[in-house]
């Protein structure tokens, strides 16, 4: 995305279209990646629920792939996941490895 | 037609809001500027205007009350002092940096420690660079006035940003004058209706002030501020021509008395000058070519207007009723000799500390330093460049 030149500024930094914070992709804030263990997952939707932002992608009632753009990898998620026979369907992994 | 009163300064300034008829109001008592939102809420008791009044605990909560307001779309206004302007430090950056053109008349008075309640320019001094524009104003009939026009100054939608008022603490705001009041009416089409820009109450259209701002944008958003300042200059002087014709009173940037043929010259700001004004003329009545040069509008500081205006000179002293600590000189010293700087050929400048904690300023002062000043144009020397008068060694 260009940058906008000084001229090019909303007076006193107002934001004037609502709902633009889809376009600013946090998830390179990330420092651990939730993992989605598919087999383990008993689609309670807790994650949906206790995610803090919406990086949990859900249709016709059922959890489908993290949206990493916007997961900060707070691992809220995994913490609240019940899993399936004591196995996680969520797990932290450090980004990088 | 004008009213002819006898009214204090600050009965003055309270007439001027009355007139100009805020949406909102928020504000916390403090001497000497109390006077002025006490008599400003008995008009709201009175529904003499329509003003909002919020009674908050602290001056921190006056002026985040002001941002709120004015952001959310109204016309708005507060007065204070001294350590009630000091504690509203943090706010002033934001109300300047959201663009909100809140106008505040500010009762010049002393900082503590030591305690002092009177008159001392150190307040609005140390205010001076918060981004918001500031008139100074010598008696309770310029402080009327400044107090009328801020509103169109701030308002303008080439500049939105806000306005203090300055006058002398007790000196003005409690002495009583003859003042002119323009009619009710005649104000009220002068200023006009508040026009808004990105209200927050307008539903239709949801904004959202305040975002973090970060390294990518922020040095943009200062730039595109220090470019507005640039435009103050003329709009002040637009609407001080249009103030003109339903006053017939002249303002400037800043006035100057006797000043184009004069040799030695004073610069000082709100009351003081009226007194040097009725040295200067004892002294040209002496055969002395002295004259004087009153800043009114301090922030943004016309540089270039004033270096010109005194430029011819042999000696200037620039009076400060405040310190500048550690910065050596007088806060309105720094700024004259700044604007002096690009000449080769300039006066001598000296700067004299006078009127702290409302120290009488007296006509006996302003001759001693008229005195030094034509036998510094004599001889090109300087004994001190700065020095404390009215001072016990």
């Amino acid at each position: 995305m260009k940058l906008k030149g000084w001229r090019e500024l909303t007076p006193g930094a107002v934001i004037l279209e609502a709902g633009n914070a889809v376009e600013f992709k946090t998830g390179s804030w990330r420092s651990f990646r939730p993992v989605w263990k598919e087999e383990n997952c008993i689609q309670c939707l807790f994650c949906w629920l206790y995610c803090p932002d919406m990086a949990i992608k859900v249709k016709d009632g059922k959890r489908e792939e993290f949206d990493y753009d916007y997961c900060k990898g707070c691992g809220i998620c995994a913490l609240e996941c019940p899993g399936k026979k004591g196995n996680k369907a969520i797990i932290m992994v450090e980004e990088g490895k | 037609m004008a009213k002819i009163v006898a009214a204090t300064g600050n009965e003055a300034v309270a007439n001027a809001l009355m007139q100009a008829n805020p949406d909102v109001s928020a504000a916390y008592p403090i001497t000497p500027a109390t006077d002025i939102m006490q008599r400003f809420t008995s008009f709201v008791s009175n529904a003499t205007v329509k003003t909002e009044m919020i009674l908050v605990e602290s001056e921190h909560s006056a002026m985040s009350a002001c941002i709120g307001a004015s952001a959310a779309g109204g016309r708005v206004m507060t007065a204070t002092s001294s350590q009630g302007l000091a504690l509203m430090w943090e706010m002033l950056f934001i109300a300047s940096g959201l663009r909100l053109p809140i106008v505040m008349p500010v009762v010049n008075r002393a900082l503590s420690a030591p305690l002092n309640i009177h008159g001392d320019h150190s307040d609005a001094m140390g205010a001076r660079d918060t981004g918001w524009i500031q008139l100074w104003s010598e008696n309770a009939q310029e402080a009327y006035d400044n107090t009328i026009q801020s509103f169109l100054i701030g308002e303008h939608m080439d500049i939105r940003l806000p306005v203090m008022v300055c006058l002398d603490g007790f000196i003005i705001s409690h002495s009583i004058e003859r003042i002119e009041y323009l009619e009710d009416a005649e104000v009220k089409n002068f200023i006009g209706e508040f026009r808004q820009l990105n209200p927050l109450l307008d539903i239709e259209h949801p904004v959202s002030y305040g975002p973090l701002i970060l390294p990518d944008y922020y040095m943009e958003f200062r730039k595109a501020q220090d470019e507005v300042e640039s435009k103050v200059f003329r709009v002040v002087l637009d609407v001080a021509k249009d103030f003109e014709k339903i006053s017939g009173r002249k303002y400037g940037l800043f006035e100057t008395y006797r000043l184009d043929d004069a040799e030695i010259g004073l610069v000082i700001l709100n009351s003081a000058a009226g007194t040097s004004k009725d040295v200067i003329d004892e002294f040209r009545n002496r055969g002395i070519k002295a004259g004087l040069l009153k800043p009114r509008l301090y922030r943004p500081f016309p540089y270039n207007e004033i270096g010109e205006a005194l430029k011819h000179l042999k000696a200037v002293c620039v009076l400060d009723r405040a310190d500048a600590f550690g910065g050596s000189y007088g806060p309105l010293f720094i700024d004259i000799s700044t604007s002096l700087y690009t000449y080769s050929k300039k006066p001598i400048l000296i700067n004299k500390i006078y009127g702290l904690g409302g120290r009488d300023y007296l006509p006996e002062h302003a001759e001693l330093v008229l005195n030094e000043l034509t036998e510094i144009a004599k001889t090109e020397k300087v004994k001190t460049i700065k020095e404390y008068i009215g001072v016990r060694g």
